[in-house]
């Protein structure tokens, strides 16, 4: 039932036990194990909640029922991991990553392996044709545009071709809610211009796709951090993120391509991303250097 | 029970009959409704019951395209609610994610011939050749039923409706989406009253949607609207122009030793209809329907289990999305029994009085025409007997969500994604 990729990410993390076993303070190994197998499911249903959460209709709007429902389970986990310790440990190992500079190619293919997995089982008990009767229960795995705000908080999809695993399991996604909701109540706001915005950009530099991804963990942490605020953010910061990014319309005829081909994991969509525009991965020093500007962020908002 | 019919259509999301059980209406996904006439009971054959035959059809919704936020509103069919019959015609209300349209469907049978000015087959007549009047007169023809669309409440609601429902004074009605809750007047479209808003002010703090709402079949100022985290609000509109304080509130407190990471989803209410008395209210969650006293709010009156043995499946349902699924539940005429439907196009009918329940399935390949209904078992130990089917062959593709039982016989019509069943008792 859960995907085997798991365990090649918990030790790719690799600083689980330490803390783990501290906190809990389990004298037996099968204990521990169990323990460990616990923050594995939750591990995975975390993960599965926050792809659930990225993925949305493309042309329809999503069913806010279960975004929020899945929101609720994600900020459940959240709040667990919390009180644990995990979490902390999560973003601590992350922020260590970064100044390794680690966006390797073997993490991203543990995500690729996790979401093919996912995809996989999720093949077993209901096989396509889904969205034929997706229309009462959402359509599964079906790619979607994450509404644009007003704001400019896109690229979230993006994100998981710079970052290490963990932010990538996190923070598009978790930035999905906001947009998903927040475009029912665009009523009032001109979306006329919202939408010139996104047909206008379509080359765009990587720095100004990383920067803006940076700009997004910095909100996505804000929306996700209820019980514990995060510091407010660095007015200077807002301000070297000003830039809207219109590379939108780039990630709607990606996200498109990767409807017909279901089986696409965020790896083939880091492979697609590369192939439209400017390859972020290519030019190493820029993914070095807007790691840098993350890991900056993250300290901040972890508040060490 | 036993199977009468099986009808073709596209993908059915809403089955009602109307308040005499002579009229069925279907909506599917492409936006039309379908609705069946009970033929009348034939005097040389009295033992067998009327069929439902095609009535009228027609395009209620049509898909269209929300300019400001880019997106396609679907012309699913989402909701049917027959209005009370007030003359010759039927009326309907029929309601996709943003619209409502009150539809007409009126019988014609009769035809004006012998114009004075055109001929039979619409020609003018020239003026110089007519040299007496005659009155026309009326002739019957072939029965046409004619549906129309009277009114359209449109421009209401921000989000997706999910309910719709007429209430007992058979004048005004109300409509509520994942947010709000609107009141209207049948004959008032460009107004409505919004009587419920759960909207936060700052959408990041949004938890809770409203799945349900229905109006008390008697009391035409009390309604209520369920949750996605299970709980129940019962309104009085005297009470405030906007019922944001509910009168009661129902909610089961949660059992801890059952807590997991999916006990929120499941306990999200998916359907909420009052009994025919009044008296009683049923909900239906992901695994099972609950029956409440209107007088008891801290926990229901009954439980009935719809598929446990899916409880440890949860995880596998949340990767697959059908622990999102939302089904409905249906009271029979005396409010004696209960149906909701499950997976595998199985449903369960539920007897209140003798606790029994029965487990059904709606498939052409298993049952004949006229051929007893046999039940059906869903193995859950290891050993699985003769018959029983095991929870990991169950077809999570066929979902029954909508299901609808005669107002007074023992006729159920029974939807099965792209097939309409309808089984009847026999006479005795």
């Amino acid at each position: 039932m859960f995907p085997k990729g798991t365990k090649r990410k918990f030790s790719d993390s690799g600083d689980e036990p330490p803390a783990g076993s501290d906190d809990v303070n389990q004298p037996s190994s099968a204990a521990v194990r169990m323990l460990s197998s616990y923050s594995l499911q939750r591990q995975s249903l975390l993960d599965m909640s926050l792809i659930k959460l990225q993925l949305c209709h493309m042309l329809v709007e999503p069913n806010l029922c279960r975004s929020v429902l899945i929101a609720n389970t994600v900020r459940q986990i959240q709040e667990e991991m919390t009180q644990d310790g995990t979490w902390q440990i999560m973003t601590q190992a992350l922020s260590a990553a970064n100044a390794a500079a680690q966006c390797s190619a073997d993490r991203l293919v543990a995500t690729e392996v996790l979401c093919r997995q996912t995809e996989a089982a999720q093949g077993e008990p209901a096989p396509k044709p889904f969205p034929a009767v997706g229309s009462e229960g959402c359509s599964a795995e079906e790619v979607v545009v994450v509404e644009e705000e007003d704001e400019g908080v896109e690229g979230g999809v993006i994100m998981s071709t710079v970052s290490p695993q963990a932010p990538t399991a996190y923070l598009p996604s978790t930035f999905g809610i906001d947009p998903c909701w927040e475009e029912e109540t665009g009523e009032e706001e001109d979306e006329d211009e919202d939408s010139e915005e996104c047909a206008s950009g379509s080359e765009e530099g990587d720095n100004d796709r990383l920067v803006e991804d940076s700009r997004t963990a910095e909100q996505v942490f804000g929306t996700f951090e209820i019980k514990n605020p995060a510091p407010s953010p660095d007015p200077a910061l807002e301000e070297l993120f000003s830039d809207v990014d219109a590379s939108y319309y780039d990630l709607d005829t990606v996200l498109t391509g990767m409807q017909s081909a279901p089986k696409m994991g965020p790896y083939d969509l880091l492979e697609s991303l590369s192939s439209h525009g400017p390859s972020p991965l290519s030019s190493s020093t820029s993914c070095r250097s807007d790691l840098n500007e993350l890991d900056h962020i993250m300290e901040i908002i972890v508040g060490s | 029970m036993y199977l009468t019919q099986v009808l073709d259509a596209d993908i059915i999301s809403t089955v009602e009959f109307n308040y005499s059980g002579e009229l069925l209406a279907t909506g599917d996904k492409g936006g039309r409704v379908v609705i069946f006439q009970r033929e009348q009971e034939s005097k040389n054959r009295p033992h067998s019951r009327g069929e439902y035959n095609v009535y009228s059809t027609f395009q209620s919704h049509e898909p269209e395209f929300d300019y400001l936020k880019s997106l396609e509103i679907e012309e699913k069919i989402n909701k049917i609610r027959w209005l009370p019959q007030q003359n010759a015609a039927h009326s309907l209300l029929s309601t996709n994610d943003k619209t409502i349209k009150l539809w007409k469907i009126s019988e014609r049978d009769k035809r004006a011939e012998g114009y004075n000015l055109k001929d039979e087959d619409g020609r003018l007549r020239d003026p110089f050749r007519i040299t007496s009047l005659r009155v026309p007169v009326l002739m019957p023809m072939d029965l046409m039923v004619e549906a129309s669309p009277r009114r359209i409440f449109a421009n209401a609601h921000t989000y997706h409706i999910n309910s719709i429902s007429v209430n007992s004074d058979h004048e005004t009605y109300l409509s509520a989406d994942d947010l709000r809750i609107n009141l209207w007047h049948l004959e008032i479209t460009d107004r409505s009253f919004n009587i419920v808003d759960i909207k936060p002010a700052n959408m990041e703090e949004l938890t809770e949607v409203i799945t349900a709402a229905e109006c008390h079949p008697h009391q035409c100022n009390v309604f209520v609207y369920s949750s996605s985290k299970g709980t129940i609000r019962l309104c009085d509109m005297r009470a405030a122009a906007l019922c944001d304080r509910q009168s009661k509130f129902f909610e089961e407190p949660e059992d801890p030793s059952s807590r997991s990471f999916f006990s929120e989803i499941i306990s999200s209410i998916s359907d909420v209809k009052f009994s025919h008395s009044g008296r009683y209210m049923m909900t239906r969650d992901y695994l099972s329907v609950k029956v409440w006293d209107l007088n008891m709010e801290n926990r229901p009156v009954e439980t009935y289990q719809v598929h446990e043995y899916l409880r440890s499946k949860l995880c596998s349902l949340y990767e697959n999305d059908c622990i999102f699924d939302k089904f409905e539940c249906c009271w029979n005429g005396s409010d004696s029994a209960i149906m909701t439907g499950s997976y595998n196009n199985f449903f369960r009918m539920f007897d209140r009085n003798t606790r029994r329940d029965i487990t059904l399935e709606a498939s052409r390949e298993n049952s004949k025409p006229r051929a007893v209904l046999k039940p059906r078992k869903v193995s859950t130990g290891g050993k699985r007997k003769k018959d029983e089917i095991s929870v990991d062959s169950l077809d999570f593709n066929k979902k029954i969500l909508h299901t609808a039982w005669h107002p007074k016989e023992n006729v159920i019509a029974v939807a099965a994604t792209n097939n309409l069943y309808i089984f009847q008792d026999k006479i005795n």
